[in-house]
Formats: C-alpha cells, structure tokens, sequence
C-alpha cells in the first residue's frame, strides 16, 4: 500500500506545532497501524530526521498506553485501540490524518505524547477500596451474584487510554470516572465508601480541566473496551445521593 | 564468595512462620525514619510499594511508563493459581508446591517454594478484599479453572484479563498511598544506575524521560520490582519498553545474575506474519483447556495447507494428528509449556507447519462449540477470540486457530536470597526480576502468583529485617558516590549520542534477536552457541562504532532511550549463552540437543547441574566468574518428569 501522512509534530509543550506530510510506500495491509509508524520512523531516523513521538507499550490492547486520533476518531475507524488497528482497515493510496488526544488536562509532551497524569490524580483522590494488605476475610465469605459480578467486571475492564475523553467535544472524563465508580459500588466490598468516593472523585474530576457530560455518548461508542453509557448514569446517581446525606467531604 | 540461601531450618511446612517470627522489627514509630525505593509498577512493584507504604515507610516508585497501572503484568490473561481447594478436588499447598517444584524440573528451592504455595491463599483473599472482580459462579462464590500442567482445578480468573484486573487492584493500593502522602510516584523516569556505598546499595539515579534530567535519590533500601529480560529475542509476548536495564546495571554493580539461559517460550501465540512484525502477541493458555492441537498427518497435505489449496475443514479426522493427545495420553492438550512448544517445533521442522511460513499449528475449538455450544465457549473466550480476529483478520469460530511459540517468560533472573535480598546488601529483586521460584520452567498462571507473593506477603516483612538494624541517617544526594554514578550516565548518554553512525538501533536489536531466537532459543547445542558468542561479541562492536542515536539527551528522545537498553540487552544475551553453553543437561526451558532421553525428552543431570548458576560480573570486556548455590531436595524425590 501507499499512503500520504498528516501528521502533527511538536517540539515540546510550548511549541506551537503544526501538521506535516509524509509519504510512505510498500505498507502491508497484516501490519498494525503503530508498526506503520515504526516504517515511518525508520525512515526519517536513516534520513537523520527525529523520528515522530507516540506513546505505546504493550502493543496487544490492554496497557491503554498508545493513543492517537486518527482522521477525527480516538483509536480510529473500529472500536478497538490503535495497536490492535491493521492497515487493512485502510485502502491503498489514502490519506491518514493523526493527531494527539486534544484537551487541556491532557497537555501534549511532545508529537502525539499526551500527558494524562490527571488519570492518575482522579484514581487517587478515591478509586479504591481503603484495605491493607493482610487482616482480610477469606475470598469465599463475601458472595457476589454472578450478575453483579459480571456488571462490576464490564465496568473494571477500562483500561484509562482516555479515547472517551478525546472524543467528547467538552473533553468530560465521566466515562473513565463512572467506570471506577461504578465497579465498586456495585461490590459489596466498594459500598462501604462509595458516597465518599463518588464526591471525591468527581471533585478531583473537575479541578483537572475535564468537561462537563451532555449525554452524546460519543464516549462509550469509542471507547475501546466498550464502556457502557449506564455507567454515567450510575455515577450521577451515586454522587447525588452522595451530596444530600453525606457526612463526608 | 559463598553463597548463602538463607534458607530457615526447621520442617518445610514451618520454615516461613519460624522466620517471621526470628525476623526483627522496626518500631512502628520508626518506619517513617527510612526511605524506600522501589522501581518498577507491575504486580511485584505496585503491591511492595503499597504494603511498604501502608507499614508507615516512606517509598519512592519509579516506573518508565507514563503511569503505573500500565505496567505490562497488565497483559498476563490467564489466571493466578491459589491452593484454596474450593472445588475440594484434592489440592492443598503440598500439593501446589511439589506442582511448581516438578514444572520447574527440578532446579528451584524448596524453602521458596513452598512459602510461595503457602501465601498464595492470602493472595486471593487480598485481590477480593480490594475489589478484584474475579469470576464466580452463579451461587456467588468464586470459579475455578484447570490451567496448563495441572490436574487440579485451583486457577482463579477475570475472563481473560486477570493481570489487568490484579495490577489494578494493586495500583489501586498504591494510590491510596499516593493520596495519604506515603508513596512518591516518578512516572516516565526510568533507572540508569544503583549506588553502592559502604558496601550496601544506598539508592539510584534514574534519568526523567521527558526532560532528560539526571538526577540520584537516596534511600536505606532499593527493590528492582523490573520483570523479565525477553525482549532480548526482539520478538517475544513482553511490551515494546520491557527491558533488563536496571536489573543488568545492579548486576554490574555486584548482584549475580542466575540461571539467565532459563527462558521459556510459551506455546500459544499467534505466528509471525512478516518482517515488519514488532511484537508476537500471546493467546492464555487456557484455550488447551477446550482446543485440541493438531496438523496433518503428512506433509504433502500440509503442503496443500500452505499453498491455501484446502481449507483446514477439508482435512478428515482420519488425517489429523493430535500429536500431543496420542503422545501424552494423560495430560494431552494439557502438558507443560515447554513440552507443547517442542512438539509444535518437531511437527513443524518435519515441514507439516500450516500457514505460509511453514511455522505454526492448529488449535481448534471444532468439537467444544458441538459439544458446548457456542455461548459457552464465547463466555469463556470472547476476549481472546476477538483479539485473535482482530489481529489475523481470521474467525476462530469458524476455522481453527493458528498458534506457534514464542518468547514469553524469563525464569532467570538476579539471584536473591530467601529473604528476596540480591548479593549487594539492601538491594532486593521481586517478581520476574529475580530467579527464585520458577526453576527451569514456570507453569502457567504462577507468574501472578509469585509477583504478588513477594510483594505483598515477602518483602513487608523481609526488608524490615534488614532496616531494622540501619541507622536512620540518609547518605546526602550529593555523597561522591552518587556523584560518581550521575558522571557515568551522563558519559553514557553522550556516548550513545556521539557515535552518529549509520544503523538504526533497531537493526541492532532485530539483529540481536534473531541470534538469540536461532542459537539460545527452543532448543540449543554447543555448537551453535559457540557460535552465537562470537557472533553477539561483534555486533556489540558494531553497535558501538556504528549506531545511530539522534537528537539530543535533554528531551523525549524514543531511540536513546532504547539504544540504552539494546546495549544492556547485548551484554546479557551474551551472558545467556554462556549459561546455557555451561549447562551440560537439559532441563524445562533450557534444552540442548546432546542431552535428550531416547523418546526426545529433556535429559536432566541431577548429578552434576542440581545447583543454581549465579554469575559474578567481572569487568568490562571480561568473562563473567561462575558460582554454584547446590539445590537441596529433602521433601520431594527428584524424578524424570512424565507426562505421558
């Protein structure tokens, strides 16, 4: 295949930065799109040019490390991270447009490296449950219907790329935030702190720079690992009764 | 030196409560006297560094990702084994232990051992405590699994992502402390030196990624919490940033490195495609629990296979070979990963491969979708069957899956004690980064387990021993002695950066593993090793004279950053053949073609390589001094292992 690069290039966060072209030929249609960049870096390192800047890691869809949007989509045109996306996915002689994840609280390092340390930060303010290791009752005690099990599950499965937020044109994280929310809320192990982490974790939300949600559901239709919509549902539920009984925060 | 194991008197079942009891304590008042510096976030890392923090210690952790939950424990699938024996089928800690002792063939230590089958019941009891949402069955209670070489079902799972959902846990933990100001977190900051004062390892100086900065931290005590080496084959299951740096650069600051030939190629992955390939992507292990593996039975048909002449539906039940069912009539599909990748290489090398490359098998699903429907087979391996469409563009449901070994898992490591401690004092090795429990082949679904065991139950009370009698006092951030260690980088960094050569680093890497892949790889001989040492010595040479590094040491530079670590990678694979050119038998993962029984099974020789091989860096340019830890065996009787 042969394909025409767009792709955005900055030195570091407070260049400007601004597209460039470039033109790759003999691409394979069984590579995955990051192993084109690899061709493309390749060649602009043989050419003595600074190759271009992605983060990625695992490279089998799972780490959330790789990002990119690609011609207007997070990921790209399926619903899968950009590791997992083949360059059959593309036809010969097109045109690929690849920029960073675009939002204030995720400032770009440099090329298409974002910094999504807010992430980290809205994890922190109370995505956990509060045990210490050890001192804990034996894994049987607490049954959990299969159901509810498998709904917590669909939750924990986000992998924290931050494709929902990319996507969302107020660049809202609740999407990433309800997935946390949700999945311990609905274990027993999680109820016992849940309205206090629904406030806390919404307020370091908001400190970040996220948007707010107006329910387009762009979020969940792109997110790779199918985060569901209801999520958001569930965590504005939580966090409402949070605010009219708490005694915390 | 002698090597000392540290390993406590006592009956096996006491040894770990004895030593908990006779370890000393820190006041809980003076924990917050000593620093720690953990370095790398996976499970070993993010649960040691949690469990430290939650002790009142102050911890530093580093990680080279952008954050710590990406570490790649994430993409383990398969399960995490515990011996709960809640489906009353026989299991017990023993039972779990004498399991990992066989798998490993023979060459890892009791003592360790069994503490691991021991802790691993508190694991799963941790996991679910924080939120771990692990498969169950419909009465609610958790579900288990039957997992590769085993015959008890005592694998607990979350689908096919339970390394994602263990690290989160554990990172979970860790921001907890985080947030109560116990743990410092330094993503993207990756470590390039441990420094050594006074004879024990005083902290680190790591270099920040973005903006190229070198900088020390000083601490009491150090844990490389770092993982496995496998990326010294290029292509292996292990993400793109996986490497041996920092274990390699504690190495050369004085912890022997053991057992590095032990690597295990693991049977399920999808096959190469082509040269552009930067990764090989692992299918769990569980599929052998529901998919039957097979080729044609003769060439010509796989010929046929090759040239997409016919289909695999074409070929009648007659004419398949279900070359691991009739070879090993009683674990069949089940037998142990460095078993199932030989065969799949044999079958291969006798040219019945099937897909264009002549280089991989068949895993079919055909007779559990008839059997069990295919929701059922769905449920348990929706995942995986999406990824593997995904990334072949083929559909397992309808035509059988291809797979083929690859580089998954490094056994080896740097050598530690009983108490995790290398043989630099302070300076610890958790997890895949240190040797200790696998022996000569991991089973599956024990990689969680140990990475977990060590940091959560070990080393919380194994590091507190040693601190317990270091006085409180720091060494300053600018002791001659960090200041040394920053010159060294910084020299290096400038190296790398002034050869301005002509060859990408990445030619060096794929260079370097297609030497290691051919000659240190499945299956080894002296020949070919003899071989592959000259031929690693003069890449190293080339790399040196010749590669090209560009922009500059005070940035995002992706290509220093991996020349660092290509240049690590070509001292260790060095070092691997070396181990495996000494080790005259054959055993797990490390087979050599002289020593083979005559039925083609790895030959151990418990007479002359029952010891753990643990290499002492000599210098540059130097060889490496060997030194032998003697395997003791009191519990269990040392058998060739059969699983016929």
């Amino acid at each position: 295949m042969n394909l025409t690069l767009k792709v955005w290039r900055q030195k570091n966060p407070s260049d400007k930065g601004g597209f460039k072209t470039y033109k790759l030929s003999g691409i394979s249609a069984d590579m995955s799109f990051l192993e084109m960049l690899d061709v493309l870096n390749e060649d602009l390192s043989e050419k003595g040019e600074d190759p271009v800047h992605f983060d990625h890691d695992c490279r089998e869809g799972i780490c959330g490390m790789c990002s990119l949007y690609i011609n207007g989509q997070p990921h790209g045109p399926h619903q899968t991270t950009t590791c997992q996306l083949h360059m059959r996915s593309f036809r010969d002689g097109d045109t690929i447009t690849i920029e960073p994840w675009r939002a204030s609280a995720f400032p770009i390092v440099k090329d298409l490296v974002v910094d999504r340390s807010s992430f980290d930060r809205i994890i922190q303010s109370g995505g956990f449950v509060s045990v210490n290791t050890g001192g804990v009752p034996d894994a049987n005690e607490i049954p959990i219907p299969k159901v509810i099990a498998d709904e917590s599950f669909d939750a924990a499965t986000c992998i924290g790329c931050g494709a929902c937020v990319a996507a969302c044109k107020n660049a809202s994280a609740m999407l990433f935030v309800s997935a946390k929310i949700s999945q311990l809320a609905l274990l027993p192990q999680g109820k016992v702190e849940k309205k206090e982490r629904a406030e806390k974790m919404v307020a370091q939300m908001d400190k970040e720079g996220f948007g707010a949600c107006t329910n387009t559901g762009a979020c969940s239709a792109e997110c790779p690992k199918e985060i569901k919509l209801s999520n958001i549902a569930r965590m504005n539920r939580e966090y409402f009764s949070a605010s009219l009984s708490t005694e915390n925060v | 030196m002698k090597l000392d194991s540290k390993i406590p008197s006592g009956p096996l079942a006491e040894k770990w409560t004895r030593h908990k009891f006779n370890v000393k304590l820190v006041n809980p008042a003076n924990k917050r006297k000593y620093e720690i510096i953990v370095v790398g976030t996976g499970l070993a890392g993010a649960s040691a560094a949690a469990s430290l923090a939650e002790l009142g210690y102050n911890v530093k952790a580093f990680c080279f990702q952008d954050s710590p939950r990406r570490a790649h424990s994430i993409a383990a699938q398969g399960g995490i084994n515990a011996a709960k024996n809640y489906q009353n089928d026989g299991d017990s800690v023993f039972r779990l232990f004498y399991d990992t002792i066989k798998g490993g063939d023979y060459r890892s230590r009791e003592g360790n051992v069994y503490r691991l089958a021991e802790v691993s019941v508190n694991i799963i009891d941790q996991c679910v405590a924080q939120g771990v949402p692990f498969a169950r069955e419909y009465g609610g209670l958790l579900a288990n699994r039957s997992f590769g070489g085993a015959q008890v079902s005592r694998t607990f799972y979350a689908r096919g992502q339970t390394g994602q959902q263990l690290l989160l846990g554990a990172y979970s933990a860790l921001s907890r402390q985080v947030a109560n100001g116990k743990v410092k977190l330094f993503p993207r900051t990756e470590m390039m030196d441990v420094v050594v004062v006074d004879g024990k390892a005083r902290g680190i100086v790591t270099r920040n990624l973005i903006t190229g900065a070198i900088e020390s931290h000083s601490a009491h005590a150090v844990l490389l919490c770092t993982g496995g080496y496998g990326n010294v084959f290029f292509l292996s299951t292990n993400a793109m940033g996986s490497n041996v740096t920092a274990a390699w650069r504690a190495h050369k600051k004085g912890a022997f490195f053991s057992n590095p030939c032990y690597t295990q190629i693991h049977p399920t992955c999808i096959p190469v495609s082509g040269d552009h390939q930067s990764k090989l992507t692992l299918m769990s292990e569980s599929l052998r629990n529901d998919g039957r593996v097979w080729v044609p039975k003769t060439k010509e048909m796989a010929e046929k296979l090759r040239k997409k002449e016919i289909a695999p539906k074409d070929i009648k039940e007659e004419d398949r070979d279900y070359y691991l069912e009739t070879k090993y009539p009683s674990f069949g599909n089940l037998v142990p990963r460095d078993v199932a990748s030989r065969n799949a290489k044999y079958v291969c090398d006798e040219g019945r491969g099937v897909n264009e490359t002549g280089e991989a098998v068949f895993l079919d699903f055909r007779d559990a979708i008839k059997r069990d429907g295919e929701d059922a087979v769905k449920g348990k391996y929706g995942n995986l069957f999406d990824m593997y469409e995904k990334i072949t563009g083929e559909n397992p449901y309808q035509t059988p899956m291809m797979i083929y070994p690859a580089v998954h898992y490094t056994m080896g490591g740097l050598w530690v004690d009983y108490n995790l401690m290398t043989t630099v004092p302070g300076l610890y090795a958790l997890g895949e980064a240190n040797f200790s429990d696998h022996g000569a082949n991991r089973l599956g679904a024990s990689a969680l387990m140990q990475g977990l065991a060590d940091g959560y139950f070990v080393a919380p009370y194994t590091v507190g021993d040693y601190l317990a009698s270091l006085p409180y006092e720091k060494i300053p951030e600018d002791h001659a002695e960090f200041k040394k260690s920053e010159e060294e980088v910084k020299a290096r960094v400038q190296k790398l950066l002034s050869v301005n050569g002509t060859k990408t680093v990445d030619h060096f890497h794929k260079k370097l593993g297609k030497i290691m892949w051919n000659h240190c790889g499945m299956a080894r001989n002296a020949a070919g090793l003899t071989k592959a040492k000259e031929m690693i010595q003069s890449l190293k040479e080339e790399f040196w004279s010749n590669v090209k590094v560009l922009g500059t040491g005070e940035e995002l530079n992706l290509s220093l950053e991996k020349a660092h670590r290509v240049a690590d990678f070509l001292e260790l694979g060095e070092l691997m053949v070396d181990d495996a050119l000494h080790r005259n038998e054959s055993c797990g993962g490390h087979f050599r073609d002289e020593y083979q029984t005559p039925e083609g099974e790895a030959l151990r020789d418990d007479e002359n390589f029952a010891y753990v091989a643990a290499w002492e860096y000599k210098g540059e340019g130097k060889e490496e001094a060997l030194h032998k830890e003697d395997l003791v065996f009191e519990n269990v009787k040392l058998t060739q292992r059969s699983y016929k």
